[in-house]
């Protein structure tokens, strides 16, 4: 897509009447020119000096907040004059009701977040999304017991090691033993709308088993589910499994690999292998501090793309340092091996199962950064495919909905300016009217198109269809 | 009159009993002095008092450290083996360590920002001159003061709040008789309850960017102030409302004024009750604080044992552990300062 393109479709929201401020920022930006056919703010308003400068950011203790360790560590938020402090976050509510709260500027959000604020499913606010953090970084990982009950049955490769991915089939057998004994089958994952919940959700229901569905307004989410699923904040994780309350979990780095060095379970499949190259984290705030301090988020978006590129620069040679950095108890905490394991290009399974995964965290290649259209589309299907949208939409409120979150004028913005000055490549920048096309890769086979959000709805076995609703007693309808 | 407070009264029995436990054994102490002194064996007895005042609780400490580190180690948790006091003891030198390395780059920033403004005076650019506070993460240490300045300002609250409220209270039995149910009901909240609602409310009323304080340090002192009101709200009303007769009646003969009244006769009756209830109050305050803390995640020592059991490494539990001992200090400290206090207001009681 040209320059000229692109300034045409920004155009086109401008009239739509969204956004129209940014839209004329981004535009300069992108066409390194003085005219813009939108007045208002000006260039030099998001490339002037940071209207806000001290700031305070929030994360949970993941590994793939790194970008934000990276950036404050590495000084890229001090190169673009901003003194920003870090504090983590006991769970993803306390996060986001800090966002919303004002108490955080910003934070290292569940993709979801923005885009369930933003339509009232939970705490209802205007937030958006002007980059994605990073793509992949998760896992599943099961009790020593339930992988006890079903290693025998993985068909294994020559080096004597389950063939990959797993399917969630294998659970099936496991699953009816547990409904025998009049035992609920139950799995964590960190919170209502976070990807672990759609991830864990998508791999279990390829494999047939239902996840259960959500009624209007309920956050239990297990109507009609063969494997009920619970909230627990990433680091409580092992804990929890420890305890016995759940089977297994979806979760981030390095909560799969606690489980391994504790011994207490063993990862089945990491998210890359039931989506290649899924989108995952965001930096979520809130949209009336962008409309104020919009110099102020393009530099934090600037030095946030900066930490990211240092992240993936040179295969990985920054990966040991970053680790140093996460292991900091102020950051992630968790011992550095522990982080390692899955921050430098390996991932432990079972222990002595060691397996290359070169893709596992990516914060900048494959253009990780940008806040694709597409990605807030798919966290939309999947929403109405559980019933936290409870009633069909239209191809027409997904594609609004999701320009109303993600805010790739705002990346440009700060982008454009990093290729200017000639410090990251014009080429990590997309050329994209922000839907990725149709994407393959799922573990399942189906084809995700973001341009057909109610068609892709369409294809799944289990998931609500066009006119069904859920209540208490089940999926009523279409 | 007694009969009326009732009701108000009985927390307040408990609390003299407390209150005075601690002064019936200082008076058994030199009661035992006194007797042995009047025996030939003086020495015995210096020895009798020496045991019980030092050699017992040294005992006591050595005993619980001994056997804490024989029955650490029997526990293994998914973070190795529950920490011994020798871990522990470690990880208050890597504490001190991680201060004095945070002291170190915080004096860095400050060096590079002066130089950086220098620079940008020097080159004619004043614009570019910045004067930003160090953002790095809080020590150790800066928990600790965090969590003593919100449990001060929440006491402080409190104080101010149930203080005239008790009084009003102890004077007029309707008053009384009027907040009587809401006390007996708002007392046994837990901190725990009142955060969300607090947390709400503050941040719908804290609207400005960059607030004088901190939301999450208002949160939590409002908190510490909701749920260590109580007590001195309580003991300010028995207090006043068990004022001898007569010196009331003297000060109707004396047509004292309202004002008069109250600084000549009441208060200082009630002063004893005040400070027995302040005190309370503020060992109240300490433990709800520190609750408030790891719940809403507001800076201070709750937060850093919250953190530290997120952050599942190695270290964890000896620094979290740690982190009690201190906590119990601090708890410990503030009790025995409130109570040096009320021993100086009862020394000084004139009425």
């Amino acid at each position: 897509m040209s320059h000229n393109e692109f300034k045409g479709q920004l155009s086109r929201r401008t009239a739509l009447g969204t956004i129209a401020v940014f839209a004329a920022g981004a535009a300069l930006a992108s066409c390194g020119s003085g005219t813009s056919d939108a007045p208002a703010l000006t260039a030099a308003n998001i490339d002037g000096p940071p209207e806000k400068p001290n700031l305070k950011l929030g994360f949970i203790k993941l590994t793939d907040m790194a970008p934000l360790a990276v950036a404050k560590e590495k000084g890229f938020f001090a190169e673009e004059g901003l003194n920003v402090e870090l504090e983590p976050q006991a769970n993803w509510k306390v996060l986001l009701d800090g966002v919303i709260g004002g108490q955080l500027d910003g934070a290292h959000m569940l993709a979801g977040q923005p885009i369930a604020a933003t339509i009232g499913y939970g705490t209802r606010a205007d937030l958006i999304a002007p980059l994605s953090l990073d793509l992949n970084g998760n896992a599943i990982t099961l009790s020593n017991r339930v992988w006890a009950m079903i290693k025998d049955s993985l068909p294994k490769g020559p080096d004597g090691n389950p063939v990959h991915p797993i399917s969630a089939e294998v659970l099936k057998p496991v699953v009816t033993e547990f409904e025998k004994q009049g035992k609920p089958f139950n799995m964590g994952m960190v919170f209502p709308v976070s990807t672990h919940n759609y991830e864990l959700r998508y791999w279990l229901a390829a494999g047939g088993l239902n996840p259960g569905f959500y009624t209007d307004g309920d956050v239990a989410g297990v109507i009609g589910a063969d494997v009920k699923l619970s909230v627990t904040p990433p680091p409580q994780m092992p804990a929890t499994l420890e305890a016995g309350t759940i089977e297994g979990y979806c979760v981030g780095e390095p909560w799969n690999q606690a489980a391994v060095f504790k011994g207490i379970g063993v990862p089945v499949i990491t998210d890359h292998e039931i989506w290649n190259d899924n989108p995952e984290k965001v930096f979520g705030l809130r949209k009336d501090f962008a409309e104020r301090f919009p110099a102020t988020t393009v530099a934090m978006l600037r030095a946030i793309i900066k930490a990211q590129q240092w992240l993936d620069a040179d295969g990985g040679a920054n990966r040991q340092e970053a680790v140093e950095i996460l292991s900091r108890p102020n950051y992630v905490g968790a011992d550095a091996e522990v982080i390692a394991a899955s921050m430098t290009g390996k991932f432990t399974f079972e222990k002595g199962d060691t397996r290359d995964a070169e893709g596992f965290n990516i914060f900048f290649d494959k253009f990780a950064g940008y806040p694709y259209y597409s990605d807030a589309i798919w966290y939309l299907t999947q929403m109405r495919r559980w019933g936290q949208i409870a009633d069909d939409k239209a191809d027409q409120w997904y594609f609004d909905t999701a320009k109303s979150v993600y805010r790739p004028d705002l990346y440009l913005a700060a982008s454009n300016k990093l290729v200017a000055d000639e410090v990251i490549p014009a080429e990590s920048v997309p050329e994209t009217d922000g839907f990725r096309g149709e994407q393959g890769g799922f573990i399942d086979g189906v084809i995700f198109d973001g341009k057909a959000p109610n068609a892709y709805l369409a294809k799944f076995d289990i998931g609500l269809k066009q006119g069904q609703k859920v209540t208490a007693s089940g999926v009523t309808g279409g | 009159m007694a009969t009326a407070y009732a009701d108000i009264a009985e927390p307040n029995e408990t609390t003299d009993v407390s209150a005075q436990s601690d002064a019936n054994t200082a008076t058994a102490n030199t009661e035992v002095e006194s007797a042995a002194s009047q025996r030939p064996n003086l020495l015995l007895g210096k020895l009798q008092g020496f045991a019980k005042g030092l050699i017992a609780p040294t005992i006591g400490i050595v005993a619980f450290l001994l056997l804490w580190a024989v029955l650490a180690p029997q526990v293994d948790t998914s973070l190795g083996a529950l920490p011994g006091p020798v871990e522990v003891g470690e990880q208050s030198v890597a504490l001190y360590d991680e201060w004095s390395a945070a002291k170190d780059t915080e004096a860095e920033f400050y060096a590079d920002q002066d130089a950086r403004n220098e620079a940008a005076i020097a080159a004619g650019n004043p614009g570019s001159v910045t004067e930003f506070d160090y953002a790095g993460p809080p020590t150790f240490l800066d928990q600790i003061f965090t969590s003593l300045k919100t449990v001060a300002l929440g006491f402080f609250l409190a104080t101010l709040v149930a203080v005239p409220i008790g009084l009003l209270a102890g004077l007029s039995p309707t008053f009384n008789a009027a907040i009587n149910p809401l006390v007996q009901i708002m007392k046994p909240v837990s901190p725990l309850a009142w955060l969300p609602i607090v947390t709400m409310v503050i941040s719908a009323m804290i609207t400005s960017a960059d607030p004088i304080l901190p939301k999450a340090f208002v949160i939590s002192a409002l908190v510490v102030m909701l749920c260590s009101l109580w007590p001195t709200l309580i003991n300010t009303a028995v207090g006043t409302a068990s004022i001898d007769k007569d010196l009331l009646n003297v000060g109707r003969v004396l047509k004292l004024g309202v004002f008069a009244k109250l600084t000549k006769l009441v208060l200082p009756a009630s002063l004893p009750y005040i400070f027995t209830g302040m005190r309370l109050s503020l060992g109240v305050g300490w433990m709800v604080l520190i609750a408030a803390e790891m719940l809403a995640q507001n800076p201070g020592l709750g937060k850093f044992v919250w953190d530290e059991f997120q952050n599942g490494s190695s270290q964890s539990l000896a620094r979290i552990m740690f982190a009690v001992i201190v906590i119990g200090f601090i708890g410990f400290g503030l009790d025995r300062l409130m109570m040096s206090l009320q021993a100086l207001v009862a020394k000084n009681r004139t009425v």
